[in-house]
């Protein structure tokens, strides 16, 4: 085809497509994200989930689709027209925005910046501002006490989760998603960097404070239903709800993927294609999250920042100079076992640090 | 609008400002049209005024113009959780005004009933405490589940699932059906199973325990002074359970304990009630065993009253029947005239008593604990807004 067209045509081409590909798999990702949360969800608590909706439920997020469009769309009287109007929008431009970096496939990267990682995290923090203008332009007690919530959470959790990044970079000096996953390429493509003390360690708390940054449970405060009743989302209606809807679903989608492109080698695996890879590994990411949201209960204001400011932040200090440590060790396995002893050392002295919150035991007497 | 949103409560010093809010009455966890009218200082709670009154219903006039029997499907509607206990109650109270004896089948019907009741309350309480603890709805189906069951029997016996309407004064409405007390059999014998793994998902969760050890402490001295009961009271560790003090009925047959909490805050609240239904499986077990298989099911001075209730005029007296119901200590103060309705009418609800106890629990920690709190009091407002 190269040969018909000219160039310019052939560079908006590729451009459209790109586009095309990604404003389409966005909401169809969270539409049936939606749809597999309801099940899994279901299934966890002894129920069916959808199955109304053609065969097993499938066409259940159509319906809810077709049903949040024709919904009536109130805007409070007290609340800032123009904040009110624009916190969804602003909500799912960077949910959308963020899929561009992220590897697919072989060569599946919509656009291959060399700072793809630090885009993909500036661009994902600037959710906390819709979130904020929500909470602020609806004028609603419990939007303002979702909105404190959810600024004082993101703002924390940003910290650990950037940090915990950094051993990445720093192994294979790139901020290129795509380099990180060729760099997880040895050992018949299951080099991943999961398999490394710290970057076991790294995994988990980016996981965790990718979870916290899609307000999903057990930190899903800024929207807890059974204390601020939507928090943030509570003044919104019809299309406006279905956008932050969609936003949260996204987001749980581009953090799991960034969590296995990170961490789980991205697309590499042996025998299966690549793409395939991919997907398996974030869905069973996101299948984690769903079963966070079956059986946790949810931390408190006060908890879920000691757990990041006390716990996770030093632990990810200590896993950049283990990182590093590792860069500079020689290859044996007197450096995994060194790396691992002291990050074990850290979480067990951390663990103690932290005793005020470790369960009681406690001791209950029968009377007569 | 801001002006009445936020009120100065430091003007000089620094500039922090209280924040009202109205939690309910329409609102995810305040079980049912309860309002907490809340001021908050960032998220600590400074004031909480408790409103209720929205389901008010009469109960008690109502009560005051109808016969003595009319009131039992009433008393279904007080705590619409465990009807046969709020049944019971009333049945004692009359019994006592009257001076009626009740057959030993009857009685041991009676108090399987309310042990089943004990355990669909509770279980579906610790379901609901959690889902005020954020957990998606996971444990308050996993109870929903069981309490089904016990609704079956329930459906079973009575014809109703929720509004029993089955004790009658001297006895009970009618015999169980064929094979009912196997089903109960089973059901009991499965209860344990359901109990461990639900404690297995609960119990130490590190999470749940963070949550709920101390808060929301409630000291022993000031349980006994706001004359709380039931379960919250003897997680606060003192030892006062009506089944024990009063031996009404035939308590006084059985071998169970009692649990006692040491800090009296959340944890201890709930892990009280999850001890206590396990005493309740043990008071069903021995009931079941020596129930007799055949006998009278209701007093033969209360044999012309079946067919025609409103003939049933108790002698002029007074009296006060208690059970221990799974909330607390539910009581019917009844005074007759002698005429067939009763002169006066007066219910002791153990929600309402043990409600007015939550500002002073709540002050001090967060808003989030507010609403734990008020789930681990456990009210019902049906029967606070009697």
């Amino acid at each position: 085809m190269a040969g018909f067209l000219p160039d310019w045509v052939l560079v908006i081409k590729s451009v459209l497509i790109s586009i095309a590909a990604i404003a389409f798999l966005g909401p169809v990702t969270m539409m049936y994200l939606t749809l597999l949360e309801r099940k899994v969800v279901g299934r966890m608590q002894n129920r069916i989930g959808p199955n109304r909706v053609g065969k097993w439920g499938l066409l259940q997020p159509l319906a809810d689709g077709v049903k949040m469009l024709t919904k009536e769309d109130i805007v409070p009287t007290p609340a800032d027209p123009i904040a009110h109007f624009l916190a969804p929008i602003l909500i799912v431009v960077p949910a959308l925005l963020v899929f561009a970096v992220i590897p697919f496939g072989r060569g599946m990267t919509a656009v291959d910046l060399n700072v793809g990682l630090l885009f993909f995290i500036a661009i994902s923090s600037t959710t906390t501002l819709a979130i904020f203008m929500a909470s602020w332009g609806s004028r609603n007690k419990f939007s303002l006490l979702g909105g404190m919530r959810s600024v004082a959470q993101m703002v924390s959790y940003e910290v650990p989760m950037v940090l915990s990044v950094v051993p990445v970079i720093l192994i294979t000096g790139s901020l290129s998603t795509n380099d990180i996953v060729l760099a997880q390429g040895g050992w018949g493509g299951l080099k991943w960097f999961i398999f490394t003390p710290w970057g076991l360690l790294a995994f988990i708390i980016f996981y965790l404070c990718g979870v916290a940054e899609c307000n999903r449970s057990p930190f899903d405060l800024p929207e807890a239903e059974s204390e601020i009743v939507a928090g943030f989302h509570t003044e919104y209606s019809g299309m406006k709800f279905a956008l932050f809807y969609m936003a949260e679903f996204m987001n749980s989608f581009t953090i799991s993927a960034l969590a296995a492109t990170l961490f789980l080698g991205g697309w590499q695996g042996p025998v299966l294609p690549s793409w395939l890879w991919f997907f398996m590994k974030t869905y069973v990411l996101i299948f984690i999250m769903i079963w966070f949201r079956g059986t946790l209960p949810r931390f408190r204001v006060d908890q879920l920042m000691n757990l990041a400011w006390k716990f996770l932040l030093p632990l990810t200090l200590i896993n950049i100079f283990v990182a590093g440590f590792w860069y500079f060790a020689p290859n044996t396995i007197v450096r995994v076992l060194m790396s691992a002893g002291v990050l074990s050392l850290s979480f067990w002295g951390l663990q103690k640090l932290n005793q005020g919150y470790a369960p009681e035991k406690r001791v209950y007497q029968f009377g007569d | 609008m801001m002006e009445k949103m936020f009120e100065v409560q430091d003007p000089v010093n620094h500039d922090t400002q209280t924040l009202q809010v109205n939690i309910g009455p329409q609102h995810p966890s305040t079980h049912g049209v309860f309002r907490m009218n809340v001021v908050l200082d960032g998220e600590t709670v400074v004031s909480l005024k408790p409103v209720m009154g929205y389901l008010h219903r009469n109960h008690e006039q109502i009560a005051e113009n109808i016969s003595y029997t009319a009131s039992m499907p009433y008393t279904d509607r007080l705590d619409y959780f465990n009807s046969m206990s709020n049944n019971f109650a009333w049945a004692l109270a009359v019994e006592k005004l009257a001076n009626l004896d009740v057959p030993e089948r009857a009685q041991y019907i009676r108090v399987i009933m309310a042990e089943l009741t004990r355990l669909v309350n509770h279980v579906s309480v610790i379901g609901f405490l959690l889902n005020d603890l954020g957990a998606f709805f996971t444990p308050v189906l996993y109870a929903f589940r069981e309490r089904e069951k016990i609704l079956d029997i329930f459906e079973e016996v009575s014809g109703a699932r929720m509004m029993c309407n089955f004790l009658r004064f001297g006895g009970i409405k009618r015999d169980l059906p064929a094979g009912t007390l196997e089903r109960i059999k089973e059901v009991i014998q499965n209860f344990p199973k359901f109990l461990d793994e639900f404690e297995t998902l609960l119990t130490k969760n590190e999470i749940l325990c963070m949550r709920c050890q101390n808060v929301g402490v409630l000291p022993a001295e000031l349980a006994v002074n706001a004359s709380i009961t039931g379960p919250m009271l003897r997680a606060s560790g003192v030892n006062y359970d009506v089944r024990k003090a009063d031996k009404y009925s035939i308590y006084d047959r059985f071998d169970f304990k009692i649990p006692l909490g040491q800090t009296g805050d959340v944890y201890d609240r709930y892990y009280c009630r999850v001890l206590e239904m396990r005493e309740s499986l043990k008071i069903l077990q021995q009931a079941l065993r020596d129930i007799p298989v055949t006998g009278e099911i209701i007093s033969k001075k209360m044999a012309p009253f079946v067919k025609a209730p409103r003939n049933f005029k108790p002698p002029v007296g007074e009296a006060y029947g208690r059970v221990e119901a799974p909330k607390g200590e539910l009581g019917f103060y009844v005074v007759s005239d002698g005429t067939p309705q009763p002169w006066r009418y007066h219910v002791r609800a153990p929600s309402l008593i043990n409600l007015t106890i939550l500002e002073d629990l709540c002050i001090g920690h967060k808003v989030a604990d507010a609403i734990v709190i008020l789930g681990s009091i456990d009210i019902v407002l049906g029967e606070v807004d009697h």
